[in-house]
This record gives C-alpha cells, structure tokens and sequence, in this order.
C-alpha cells in the first residue's frame, strides 16, 4: 500500500468472534462470578475493544508507524527538544530481566543492582551539574521543574521565610517555568531581555525583593545563546534571599564546559530524554531528575538511594516535600542515561557539547545570509531565525515547517521563543554528519527562493505527506477525542 | 566517539567557515569564571561490550520475576506480556519521534493515541480521555486540582483506604496549592470506606471525593452511596481505578464518576522497578476543557481525509503558560502505545479473560491460604486480584524464607501501620501448581 492511503482505526478492522492473544487454559477451581463480586458491581457490556488477529494488529501499527517521522527516519532539528540518536543498545540494556522484570516493592537485598544503579547516576548527574545530591524521581522535564520548585520553596518555609512567593523568569522561558510556578502558588515576576538576548540585569535588580524565592534560568537559553553575565545574575538573587533554578532543557550544549552548580545555580533539573539520549517515544516517558545544592538536599523528593558501607538502600530525606509520584520515577528510562553517560565518559561528554555547538554554529552561519537573524552572535547548541521577512510574500514560518516535510526533514521548533517574531529555532545535536547538515542547508536556502518565486508551494505545503496540511482549528471547534461505532460510517 | 560522526577534517573545515581556529573559540561568550576547567568526574569511555558486561552484573545483583514466582502487587503486577508490545514500540518510527507537533509527519502517533484515548474511554465508560499521564500517583493528585479548579473549592475527600503512595503524592500536590484533605476513615470490618461515617464530613466544601476501586487493600468499595453525597453538594465523584478490574466491573462512567484516573502498568508494562508506566486520566465532555495533558483529536486535512492533530492546546503551558490546566507536556505516550497495543492484541473477549482468571486464581489462592491455622481474612467485603490476609508472624522474616524457596511473597503491611497484615497479589500469570506450591511452603514456614 502507499503511504498516502487512509489507515483505518484499529476499531474499524475489528471483526466479531476473532481472537489474538491467548491466555493459558485456566487451571484453578472455578467459582461462579456472582459469588465473587456481587451482581450489581458487574458490567453488562465488557469494553468494545477491537477483536483482531496478531497480524492484523502487527501490520496496523507496521502501518501507522511508517507514517510517523522519527530521529531514526530523518533529521529532526527540533530545536529545545535536542533529538540526537538514540543508541540501540540501550534498549537491549533495559530490557535484562534482572532490571525490566523486578518489583518496586522486592526486599532490598533483592534489588542490589538496580539501587546500585540509582546511586551511581545520581552521583554522575551530581557530577555535571557541579552539584551534591539528585532525585530521580521526576519523570519529565516539567515534573522536575516543579519537584524543584517544591524544593526551593520548602527551603524558605523551612527558614520561616515563607513570604517569599514571587519566582523570576525571563520573557524567553519555556512555558513550563511559568505553569510550573503556579502549580506551587507562585507569582511569576517577568523579566524583560536585553538587547544581546540575556537577562536585562538593569532590570532584574529592580524586580527582586525581599518577596523574591528564585529565579528560573535556562543557560544557554531558548534563543540558543549563553547569558553572559550569569555570575553577576546569580549574585543578584542570592544577595535578594533568592535561589537560582536551572532549566537544563539545554544542557546539551554545556557538559563539561559549565557546570551550572559553579555559576550559582542551587537547583538544576536535566532532561534526561534530551541531553542523556533516551528516546521520546512519541511524547514520552522521559526523565526530569533534580541535582541540587549540600543545603536543599535535606528536602529533595524521595525516596533516594544512601550507600551504607557496601549496601545500598532506600531512605527518605530529612525534610523531604514528599513523594511526586508513586515508587523512584521512570527507571527503565533512566538507566538508557546512566549507560549513555558510562560510553561516552568525561571527555566524550565534553566532545559532544562542543559537537553540538559546532554543529548549530556551522548551519547558522550558512543560513544567515537568507533568514533573518536577530541575535548575531556565536550561538550555542541552537539558534533562533526569524522569519518574518517573508511576510512580504504571503509565506509564514509555518509554511516553511511544511515545506520542510516535503523534503523529508522535521521541522524546526517554530514560533518560540515568543520575543522572536516568525521564530525558527533551529538544533542539529552532535549525531549529525555534516553531509546532513550541508543538505539540510541546502534545502532551507531552496525553501527561502520558493518562498519568493512559488509562495504557493510554500502555503499549500506539505505535498508529499501521508496527509495533507491538517485542520488544526477544526479539531478544536468541535472536538471529537475518541472513536464511536455511529460515525464509522462517515469516511 | 562512538555517536559522534564529524571527521578531525571536517571539524576543522566547518571551523574554518566560521573564521575560527580551535573548538574552545566556539565557546568565547562564556565568561571565564564560568568555565569548568579539568574532566567531569564520572567513569568510561566504555565500549559496547564493557557496557553490556556492566549492565549484567547489575542485573544479576537483582533477583527478578523470571526466577522468582511473585505475589507482589500493591501498584505494580505481574501480568503476561504478549511478545509482539516489544516488537512494535521498538520501531524507531515510534521510539525515536518526538511530542506530534507536526501532524502531517506524524499521523502514526496521532492516530494511535486516537485510538488509546477510545480505548480508556470504553474501559471507563467516560466521554473523553487525554495522551496519558505520569503515572496513576500523579494522575489522581492531578485529578484533585482539576475538581479544585472547576468547583472553586479547595478542599478534597480522601479515603483511608487509598494506596499510601498515592495519598502521599496527593498530599505532596495539594499542599503546594493549599488544598486541604480530609479522610473518609476505614470500616473494621468490611475494609471499605466506611459509610457510616460520612455524615459528619464537610460535604459542601469538598471539590470531590476520591474512591479507588479495588482499593489499596484489593477491597470492593460500595461507590454508589459516596456518589450521592458528593453530587448532591456539587462536588465532583473522582474514581482511581484499576484498569484490569475494568474487564468485570461496572465502568466509572455508569456509577458517575466525573474524573476517573489509574495506572495503567498491568496494560502491558514492564514491571521496571515502578517505571515507566503511564496514567490515564479520562472526564466528561462537559470537563474536557479543565483536563490536564495533551489530547489528540479528529480532523481533516486540506484534501478533506480523516486526520488527526493534537487538539485543545489553549489549555496548555505553551499557549497559556501560569494560566494553563498543568505545567504537564511530556506524558507517558510509548507506555500508552504499548497499552493500545496490548488491549487491540488481548481484544474484548481476551481482556475480559485477563480479568477472570485474576479473579479465579486469587480467589482459589485466598481460600486456600486461609485454609493455614492461624491465618484469617480481616476483612469481609469482596475482592478482585489482591486481597489481605492476617497473621500473627513476622512477614517480613517470612518472605525471607519465602526467597530461598523461590517465592516472592505478598508485601507485609507493617510498613504501613498494619503489622499483621500481608497484601498478596494473584495475576493470570501464576499457574495452580505454583499457587498450591506456595501455600504448602508457607504453612510448613509458619507451621
């Protein structure tokens, strides 16, 4: 079949009375239902699940997958989301019985390995962040973030400076800072840029107070570009009672180079399904653990790991916030980072910063010539275009994304960071040849021309796609979130 | 490096375009007191192979479920796993691919989160569902701002009888909010939350009353009698529940639950030590607009062909930011494509099969057990695969025992707070021959 034709629901293959998967033929005595479970706790109707052979289901999602773009099918410059290869054996690794198929509640002498495990990454994520003591327990980027607000804000109660409830972050931030800061009841104060595209320290010495609890940074931040005066910042909101949070959404661009725990940061979270190379999956699971400072460990989300002699095991810390969610986080996921970090090592972490840099730095000067860019300075691991010079030609950044598809490239992560109008962010990650990076040059430089010369092919894009531009808007009107028997009839 | 593919020539050519001699010139923006000088103090290089060796010898320090015939459950089963699960969430189509922010390149995901979310729909019996969440934990706390916010009240209903984790990741969330909780205490002797006591509960402050159902100690909860009390004072019917039970009983959505959350580990999921699994999260339609979490929705595309989009995003962090539903963007979504894949391959016959012989062999396992003198049932109302069994012994020695047998015994209880108590957990996984092995091992240790 191509790939353009319409791939039925899995609902819609269903046919009465088929079977896939079987159980073993039940073995025990058996009692009547209604003795067990009174009549009136028991459904009439069993759930309308599909009734498929194996097959069926294996050639469905064979099916649905070869219309999915992913790292392994293409380049993927997603910028902030830092899509570099994700290595085979790490799936190998995960999938030893000795770590897939143990319990989180076996006694722990049964589960010396897997704490063992715990205990050595958290120590090397320590290690990176310049920082003394982890917790695994997030299981994405945005649960960290708010696991370390928690944190940071049990800290100050803990000094009975429970006033402090207005956190500091920049007009650039990921909209997680913000939505995480409410999720902890915090007044989230905005602090404006400046015109190299750091923090406006001008500004931000007025905004602090004695209200003030932190300030949440990403460094590199969202326009890819290292905030210089970072040591000054820090000094600013420690001397303002503050604490300094680290978004490591973009830690890819600093390992080994900077660690955040030296410039002042108390707080760090890393994406482990960025930066450490454990796959997205499609929207997850990742890994958001926290590292923080000698002073905020005693209130780090737990249970973590303590090593007693050559015994490994779980204790909660002295003034924990608490559990953020049930048994130690994503360990399957988690693990991928702890053998991503073991190949590669100090030096190799450190080359795969400098890599990535390379890498943003080299397509970034090659594209400056046709895009707009409004920070012109060396970037880190990603860079912001702008594309709003081709208004002029009826074409929008979002078009261009489209046109990217056609050429068998992901899109770049677009209309963000907000203070860039038409924003292109662009980041290649280290695993890239510059063979592709040179064709992906190649084709961006094409798009630009097309834009002036054919701006229909760019409005109308994608072309070559399972399916054509999809209607967004009319998702949202009249939202339809599941499937129903009634309508199947309609395609 | 392994993963890093750039030649010393074409390092040196790209540098070059750039006007730059050295690498460390690329980072010239970083002050110099910023700079780490030295080597980060973490091991390797590590070749593949010294990976792997490493990886086993952590693994075999661990004793696992393939060499251990378990009981354990309180949150994490042992169910069978159909082989093909692996296969498929393996494609790298599916594994390496982001978030679908492009949904012309990424109909694949789209259209099977489409599907999940019908599928916990028709498991709940609820209108709609979001992508997956976390876990079940952070799904239920979640669940609680969601009724916080839609009622305008700040103060939620929790049974005793709710998994302990579960309350304290709840506590965790709604503390920060300033969200109080009051407890619906245990009956002594149904095990179930007790109804009798409900009259002197702040109803008509409450947001919502939670009910898990099996609750944490495998117990039935009557939810009809909570159901009436809290819509009756406007708030919100919330049900944490287990979605294997969900093959047998009644759905949520027939009792009148507006928010239904659970864990969906024993869809499929590896056990992993806790992770990753995923939650789900499921409403009404009349809610879908307060529901945290991405959601895939049906459309068209620009030729008129079914297609589909993630959908409702203005109540999202990106959009909304401090205003959003929940700072919530990555979820669970190869857990939860493992779990579609498990319920299309299981079927509705097969799922319902699972949920049987839970029932069946626990069941069998709970008689027989209580057939050993000086073991006897605490609690009298009806359960599902996990049930509690009290013993005046010292569990936690007994499992011991119970290891150099084989077996991975049920979780004692004294943890929390119930030092006679064991919670064995029976899944369509263990066989008779390993049930009636386990009872006459543990009568000859107690014995």
């Amino acid at each position: 079949m191509t790939l353009r034709a319409d791939v039925p629901l899995i609902f819609e293959r269903s046919t009465p009375g088929r079977r896939g998967y079987r159980l073993p033929e039940l073995d025990v005595p058996e009692t009547p239902l209604e003795e067990l479970i009174p009549q009136e706790y028991l459904r009439t109707e069993p759930p309308a699940l599909p009734e498929v052979s194996e097959l069926e289901v294996v050639r469905h999602y064979t099916q649905l997958s070869r219309r999915n773009h992913g790292v392994d099918v293409g380049f993927y410059p997603l910028g902030s989301c830092t899509m570099k290869y994700n290595p085979r054996v790490h799936e190998d690794l995960v999938s030893l019985p000795g770590l897939s198929a143990i319990h989180p509640y076996q006694p722990e002498e049964t589960v010396q390995g897997a704490l063992e495990l715990i205990y050595n990454l958290s120590e090397h994520l320590a290690a990176i962040a310049g920082l003394a003591k982890t917790s695994l327990q997030p299981a994405a980027g945005a649960h960290g973030e708010l696991s370390g607000l928690m944190v940071i804000k049990a800290y100050h109660n803990h000094r009975g400076e429970g006033h402090r409830t207005e956190m500091l972050v920049p007009d650039s931030a990921h909209g997680t800072n913000p939505a995480s800061c409410a999720m902890v009841g915090y007044k989230v104060v905005e602090v404006p840029s400046n015109e190299r595209g750091g923090v406006d320290v001008e500004a931000l010495k007025k905004l602090v107070g004695p209200n003030t609890a932190g300030l949440m940074l990403t460094n590199p931040n969202t326009l890819g570009l290292f905030d210089e005066n970072i040591c000054q910042i820090a000094q600013i909101v420690h001397e303002a009672g503050g604490l300094l949070y680290y978004d490591g959404a973009n830690a890819n661009a600093i390992m080994g180079v900077v660690r955040p725990g030296d410039t002042g940061f108390d707080v760090v979270h890393f994406n482990l399904h960025k930066t450490f190379s454990t796959p997205h999956g499609g929207g997850g699971p990742g890994a958001g653990p926290i590292v923080v400072s000698e002073k905020l460990a005693p209130f780090l989300p737990g249970p973590v790991v303590q090593k007693d002699g050559d015994q490994f095991r779980l204790v909660m810390p002295e003034h924990s916030v608490g559990r953020v969610r049930s048994f130690y986080g994503n360990f399957l996921v988690y693990a991928k980072a702890y053998a991503y970090i073991l190949s590669h090592g100090p030096q190799g972490l450190r080359e795969v910063s400098a890599t990535a840099v390379l890498n943003a730095n080299y397509v970034m000067n090659k594209l400056k010539d046709v895009f707009e860019l409004p920070y012109e300075r060396i970037c880190m691991h990603e860079f912001v275009l702008s594309g709003s010079h081709l208004k002029k030609y009826g074409v929008r950044t979002l078009d261009l994304a489209k046109r990217l598809s056609d050429y068998g490239f992901h899109a770049p992560t677009v209309y963000f960071p907000l203070i860039v109008d038409e924003a292109i962010m662009i980041e290649p990650t280290e695993t890239e040849a510059k063979s592709t990076l040179d064709e992906f040059i190649e084709v961006m430089r094409q798009i630009a021309e097309e834009a002036k010369e054919n701006p229909e092919m760019l409005t109308s894009a994608p072309h070559n796609t399972p399916v054509k531009r999809v209607d967004e808007a009319r998702a949202a009107r009249h939202p339809v979130l599941r499937w129903k028997p009634e309508a199947s009839g309609e395609q | 490096m392994r993963y890093l593919p750039l030649t010393k020539d074409e390092q040196q050519e790209m540098l070059a375009s750039l006007g730059l001699e050295k690498i460390e010139d690329l980072f010239q923006d970083i002050p110099a007191e910023a700079m780490f000088q030295g080597d980060l103090d973490v091991p390797g290089p590590l070749s593949e192979a010294e990976l792997v060796r490493h990886f086993r010898e952590l693994a075999g320090k661990n004793k696992d479920a393939t060499q251990l015939v378990s009981f354990l459950g309180a949150g994490a089963y042992d169910h069978l796993i159909p082989s093909i699960i692996k296969h498929i969430v393996g494609r790298g189509e599916f594994l390496t691919a982001y978030t679908p922010y492009q949904p012309e390149i990424t109909q694949g995901v789209l259209q099977s989160i489409f599907e999940y979310q019908t599928m916990i729909c028709e498991l709940t019996g609820m209108e709609a569902s979001n992508a997956s969440m976390y876990d079940g934990a952070s799904a239920l706390a979640e669940a609680c701002l969601m009724a916080c916010a839609a009622t305008k009240r700040e103060l939620v209903i929790l049974p005793a009888t709710l998994h302990p984790e579960w309350q304290a990741v709840v506590r965790t969330y709604l503390e920060n909010q300033d969200v109080s909780i009051v407890f619906m205490p245990q009956h002594a002797e149904t095990g179930t939350v007790d109804l009798d006591r409900l009259a002197d509960l702040p109803w008509a402050e409450a947001a919502c009353v939670v009910v898990q159902q099996p609750n944490f100690f495998g117990l039935l909860e009557d939810v009809a009698a909570l159901k009436a009390r809290i819509h009756e004072a406007k708030g919100l019917l919330v049900m944490a529940v287990d979605p294997i039970s969900l093959s047998l009983l009644k759905s949520p959505g027939e009792l009148g639950a507006d928010i239904v959350v659970g864990d969906g580990q024993s869809l499929g999921q590896a056990m992993g030590y806790g992770g990753p699994a995923f939650g789900f999260f499921a409403t009404t339609d009349k809610l879908i607009r307060r529901m945290p979490g991405r959601v895939v929705g049906e459309t068209v595309d620009a030729e008129g062909k079914r297609a589909f989009v993630l959908t409702l995003q203005t109540r999202e962090q990106h959009i909304r930011r401090e205003k959003a539903t929940s700072n919530i963007c990555s979820n669970q979504a190869l857990n939860a494509l493992a779990a579609t894949i498990y319920l299309s391959v299981l079927g509705k016959q097969g799922f319902r099969d699972v949920g049987y012989q839970c029932l069946q062999k626990a069941s069998y396992m709970k008689q027989r057990l209580l057939e050993i003198p000086g073991l006897s049932s605490p609690f009298s109302a009806p359960t599902f695969r996990e049930f509690a069994v009290r013993g005046q012994v010292d569990w936690v020695e007994i499992n011991k025992r119970l290891l150099d047998h084989g077996f991975l015994g049920g979780l004692p209880l004294a943890r929390f707070g119930h030092p006679d108590l064991v919670l064995f957990s029976v899944t369509e996984a263990r066989t008779k021959q390993e049930i009636d092995d386990f009872v006459s091992t543990l009568r000859g240790l107690i014995q």
